[in-house]
């Protein structure tokens, strides 16, 4: 069983977490992912901060701004992804961002980096199916998972071709728009899980726009994870290298919520 | 006439969108079945008959094609070389050639039953040319602008305006054309069902490349038969300003296959291109992945897109059309950086000595005459694109010579 499946066996949803690595600094991220899982996340994603960050609202673009800015490299990255490995051997950790940091020393080069530093999955913006010529297999060779995205807009016709090579867990993009803005509607979110599992048997995680642990509980309710991102993002925002007790807080009460959403249900 | 042929350079993309390397799909997830649904309704576009009539109709009525072929003839004697001809893109309706672009997407946008219109701009021509057609169809529309851009450009902005188009400042990165098209792809995002992006140069995520190439491409239709008829042969040699490089590719394309004719892409150097303050991404960058497509960018060793910089806003973008790339690779087309001071030098020259102010893209094609107008004889010649014209640069070019108006 590798860290990611196993992070979602534990017979209850399970909360993924999202930062941008180098935000505010490179070396204050090593003690936020810690804080992040001493407050109960079970899956840790790194964004690798980019220049043009066209997917993300502006929570996240701010922090990818942040993260350039106080000199980030993508070196930076890999040492924090190391580093955060030797601490937590059992904690997954999935680098997420966009096409060009990711090949810009080639396909081969990345894939190794990222066997290396003990990164188990990768998710990438802008490589749709159509162009994972090249990053998909490197990281498959290399047991790394590559994984996809489903959206609001990826009909039936299209989801073979998105699940074709999709590892680890599905990713589904619950709003068609950009990370941090409006939330999906509950019952949009539970028909777009259910379709998706119709043809897959990876967990469905759903993202976007989710903030608190009200909303996390009720999609937890159907998506096998949740992802938190923009609301932590806005923490070390205000709190910069001090976000390490308000970030443990959040996902704390986040973590509750998630695991705990299904026992609530069940028992009603 | 050149049909396309197994060897022709004339039959990119492949069916996903590739010209070699380059080109491609890198769009998010959400973006992509809107993508694959454009490329379907453009292929039955172009084998629609009428859809050809009526952007032929609008060329000729609205835009005022075809533009004329003019010979340039004190330029000719001042650089005592080759011929000069100029092909007159600034002659169109708004001033550019971005209009034929707009035209054909307009038209395509209103096949696909879309009811909101977005567009990136970076000098504002693009951004005038989509306000003045989303003004003549009746729809709305939304221009995305750098807020450097919006203070470099206020004639284009004040004319968007005019025109009806809901102008909203950029204010991320260095607040030009990148980072429009950056917040252009975020709106397009969130309004998938009713929003047509009409992107306005030769890049992007297939199809655009080849949709605005095609769309183009009157360009270079028009001047390769004014030019047989007027003179009886080909010119020897193309010039043109690559910021995007739709102007170059329009003029470009049709000639491709005539092996005699030679093309020269002119970027924009900006202060020069061994320092970090230009937008020459052929000649001072590396291939990567930016926009929705693979192609030259600048960009630092671990793949930061880095500022460009031009004086001409409509060439400060750090990546160059897919198709651009491809030719530079193959060695079709040669391309060449004239910076920001040769082109102020070439603007001027064109207003006095032909009385036409060129725009300051444009006038990047033009520095590249002296630099080659004597390699060739008296009876070769040299067509340049004017692509636009320089009044909305007056201010720039004055405040650039230390005037104020």
């Amino acid at each position: 069983m590798t860290r990611l499946s196993a992070a979602f066996a534990k017979g209850r949803p399970a909360l993924v977490t999202f930062i941008t690595g180098g935000d505010p600094t490179p070396s204050a991220t090593g003690a936020i992912l810690d804080a992040l899982v001493e407050g109960g996340a079970d899956v840790i994603e790194l964004g690798m901060p980019f220049t043009d960050p066209m997917a993300d609202g502006p929570a996240i673009q701010a922090a990818n701004l942040r993260s350039l800015g106080a000199g980030t490299k993508t070196a930076d990255i890999f040492a924090i992804a190391k580093g955060f490995r030797q601490r937590h051997p059992e904690i997954p950790l999935v680098l997420m961002g966009y096409a060009n940091p990711m090949v810009a020393r080639g396909a081969e080069w990345f894939a190794d980096a990222c066997a290396d530093a003990g990164v188990d999955g990768i998710i990438c913006v802008d490589i749709p199916a159509e162009e994972d010529g090249e990053l998909g297999p490197a990281l498959r060779a290399k047991g790394v998972s590559f994984i996809r995205l489903a959206t609001p807009t990826t009909d039936a016709a299209r989801l073979p071709a998105v699940l074709e090579g999709s590892s680890g867990f599905l990713y589904y993009v619950s709003v068609a728009g950009i990370t941090g803005k409006q939330q999906a509607q509950l019952a949009s979110i539970e028909q777009a899980v259910a379709h998706l599992k119709s043809g897959t048997d990876l967990p469905v995680v759903v993202g976007f726009g989710v903030r608190t642990p009200a909303q996390a509980a009720d999609i937890a309710q159907h998506g096998d994870g949740v992802v938190v991102g923009s609301a932590i993002v806005d923490l070390i925002a205000e709190h910069g290298a001090h976000a390490t007790g308000p970030v443990r807080e959040l996902v704390s009460s986040l973590a509750a919520a998630v695991h705990g959403a299904r026992a609530i249900s069940d028992l009603a | 006439m050149n049909a396309t042929t197994p060897n022709s350079f004339r039959n990119q993309p492949d069916e996903r969108g590739h010209f070699g390397q380059f080109g491609g799909r890198y769009v998010a997830e959400t973006l992509m079945p809107l993508i694959l649904d454009l490329e379907a309704e453009y292929k039955r576009a172009k084998a629609d008959p009428a859809f050809q009539a009526e952007f032929d109709d609008l060329l000729e009525h609205y835009v005022g094609r075809p533009s004329p072929l003019y010979f340039a003839p004190r330029l000719t004697e001042e650089l005592g070389g080759a011929q000069i001809w100029f092909k007159r893109e600034e002659l169109n309706h708004t001033g550019a050639h971005k209009i034929n672009n707009c035209i054909g997407q307009i038209l395509l946008a209103i096949r696909m039953g879309k009811t909101r219109i977005i567009a990136e701009t970076g000098a504002g021509q693009h951004g005038v040319a989509t306000a003045t057609v989303c003004a003549r169809f009746g729809i709305p529309c939304v221009i995305y602008m750098g807020a450097l851009d919006v203070e470099r450009q206020k004639p284009n902005v004040f004319r968007m305006k005019l025109l009806g188009a809901q102008v909203v400042p950029v204010e991320s990165g260095a607040r030009t054309l990148k980072d429009a098209m950056n917040e252009a792809l975020r709106d397009w995002v969130a309004n998938v069902h009713d929003t047509f992006y009409i992107i306005g140069t030769a890049a992007g995520p297939h199809p655009y490349p080849e949709l605005v190439r095609d769309f183009q491409s009157v360009i270079g239709k028009e001047a390769r038969a004014q030019m047989l008829g007027r003179t009886g042969k080909l010119p020897d040699l193309l010039i043109a300003a690559v910021g995007g490089g739709s102007n170059a590719i329009g003029l470009f394309h049709p000639f491709l296959d005539d092996a005699s004719v030679q093309m020269l892409g002119v970027e924009a150097g900006g202060h020069g291109v061994d320092t970090d303050q230009h937008a020459a991404s052929l000649t001072g960058g590396v291939p990567g992945i930016l926009h929705g497509n693979k192609t030259y960018l600048l960009q630092d060793e671990d793949g930061q897109i880095t500022e460009a910089h031009s004086i001409s806003a409509g060439l400060d973008y750090p990546g160059i059309g897919p198709e651009h790339s491809w030719l530079h690779d193959i060695g079709r087309v040669k391309y060449l950086p004239i910076n920001d001071d040769e082109a102020m030098q070439a603007f001027q020259d064109c207003c006095r000595l032909e009385g036409i102010i060129p725009a300051l893209e444009s006038a990047h094609a033009l520095a590249a005459l002296p630099k080659v107008a004597k390699q060739y004889g008296k009876d070769q010649i040299i067509l340049v694109n004017v692509s636009g014209r320089g009044d909305k640069d007056i201010f720039t070019v004055a405040d650039k010579l230390g005037t104020t108006i």
